[in-house]
């Protein structure tokens, strides 16, 4: 088991290929739901949930039967499917078994089925050809980088609020501004490579 | 056409078909095996709540508020909001009675005449509690008064309440009573009073500065002069720390108090009252003066509900 790979895909999911910030996945959650750190967080803690649990259910499904049946141009059509069936199925056995989690997670959880983040995490690990063990660890932390990233962002537009804009950037114009601005800064990242 | 491309296309749809029926059973599966029994009139409940979600009730949401009605953890009248209306409607649902749930409403408690005497000029943040961080509690000669700023405007979900000439000023018909303006005011002017009485008196001060210091400052604040606290027929003012304090839980709405102030600092429905000719003498009113208005307002001391808290 080569860890530093393993290492590299982590760092690169976290910071340097943020899926927010470097690849533009997952913006409408990122801009709709950073209002505040609080729910920023809860919204970041379901997708490091979902996309590490849909990169583990999609990589038997893509190597098992999309392969198998030479069917490798349905990837798209079938991780739709498979993430908004899972995510229902994970609200209901949630809501049954682990109540508090579900609150926890609440309306956030139903939120990322049209997440595109999770779509592209699973389908970037058909194309790295990631193994089982890759493509858990590149959704998880992929999920992480998604968490740093609203955290920040909804720090950055908590304080906003208290601030004075000229009339035609005020709310949403200026934290697109903000937004911009973050990725910039994550492009210091770019030039960082581990272990080749 | 190509076989190749139709074998392709058939096993793509029958595989993303045979895929999709698996999901489905699993997911009706799964919704029998996990459903979880709701309370149905929890449903009901929550669709007669207002859904402002101002979380006046003190549960997160409208939502939160219909799960705890109607689990029996929460009575059917915390509904600010929704007022009598929506209490009677609920508890029609949970069969219980309403009970009186006294109206509640916001009362801010300063004239705003501190603009007038500014100590310095602020350009900061518009905002009252960055304001009022700043030495002297913000840029009012007065320490306590209202900064006019709005933090209060802005948590208010109802658009009840706004800056007219420096104070916030609380419209009455709008405002539900939910404590967001309340939590927002950083110089803890604001309280939810009840209104119970005809006429609603209010005592629009909280400098608790000597009289000396309140002349400097203000041109209404209360110098503690307690005037008030005699006239008034049922003792319901006190005099804390310098400042009248009205006690609903007494307070008939007689107005006696706002015609005896001489700072003018009493309202009767959001008016200063005019003030009858002969103004009283610093030293002690005569008692006899104080009935004339009361027999009116003496039928309208209704029975308290919870109304204690509203005092700060």
């Amino acid at each position: 088991m080569e860890w530093t790979k393993l290492f590299s895909i982590a760092l690169g999911a976290v910071l340097v290929n943020n899926f927010i910030v470097a690849q533009f996945l997952g913006i409408c959650p990122f801009m709709g739901v950073s209002k505040k750190v609080e729910t920023a967080s809860g919204m970041g803690m379901a997708v490091i949930f979902v996309m590490g649990l849909a990169s583990a259910i999609c990589w038997p499904i893509n190597e098992f039967i999309l392969v198998r049946f030479n069917l490798g141009f349905m990837q798209t059509v079938t991780y739709i499917l498979v993430i908004a069936s899972l995510v229902q199925f994970i609200e209901m056995f949630l809501q049954k078994a682990m109540p508090a989690l579900y609150e926890a997670l609440g309306v956030y959880l139903p939120l990322i089925t049209t997440n595109c983040a999770v779509l592209g995490v699973v389908l970037q690990n058909t194309q790295n050809s990631y193994n089982f063990i890759e493509s858990v660890v590149y959704g998880v932390t992929g999920g992480v980088g998604f968490l740093v990233v609203i955290v920040l962002f909804a720090s950055i537009r908590e304080r906003m609020e208290f601030s004075e804009f000229p009339k035609s950037f005020e709310g949403f114009p200026i934290a697109l501004v903000a937004a911009g601005l973050i990725a910039l800064s994550f492009m210091g990242f770019s030039g960082l490579k581990v272990f080749g | 056409m190509n076989p190749e491309l139709l074998n392709a296309l058939i096993i793509g749809t029958v595989v993303l078909a045979v895929l999709g029926a698996l999901f489905a059973l699993v997911l009706a599966f799964a919704a029998k095996a996990f459903a979880v029994e709701k309370d149905p009139r929890e449903e009901a409940i929550a669709a007669i709540l207002p859904g402002a979600n101002c979380g006046g009730c003190g549960f997160p949401g409208c939502g939160g508020y219909a799960a705890a009605v109607a689990a029996g953890k929460a009575p059917v009248n915390a509904c600010a909001a929704g007022g009598a209306a929506v209490a009677a409607q609920i508890g029609e649902i949970m069969g219980v009675s309403a009970g009186d749930s006294v109206k509640m409403l916001a009362q801010v408690h300063c004239t705003g005449c501190g603009q007038n005497f500014k100590k310095y000029e602020y350009v900061g943040l518009k905002d009252c509690t960055a304001a009022s961080i700043l030495p002297g509690g913000g840029d009012l000669g007065c320490g306590y008064g209202c900064l006019g700023l709005g933090s209060c405007v802005k948590a208010c979900p109802f658009d009840a309440i706004h800056v007219v000439d420096g104070v916030a000023k609380v419209d009455e018909d709008a405002c539900k009573s939910c404590g967001k303006c309340v939590e927002a005011c950083p110089k803890h002017l604001i309280s939810l009073v009840p209104y119970k009485t005809k006429r609603h008196v209010a005592i629009t001060c909280s400098s608790h500065d000597k009289g000396v210091d309140v002349r400097k400052s203000c041109d209404n604040g209360c110098i503690g002069c307690s005037l008030c606290v005699k006239a008034c027929p049922k003792e319901a003012i006190n005099m804390v720390n310098n400042l009248a304090v009205i006690d609903y839980e007494k307070c008939i709405g007689c107005g006696i108090c706002a015609q005896k102030c001489p700072r003018k600092l009493i309202t009767v429905d959001g008016k200063v009252p005019e003030v009858k000719p002969a103004p009283p003498k610093p030293a002690a009113p005569k008692p006899e003066e104080a009935p004339k208005a009361e027999p009116a307002a003496k039928a309208e001391e209704a029975p308290k509900a919870a109304a204690g808290e509203a005092q700060k």
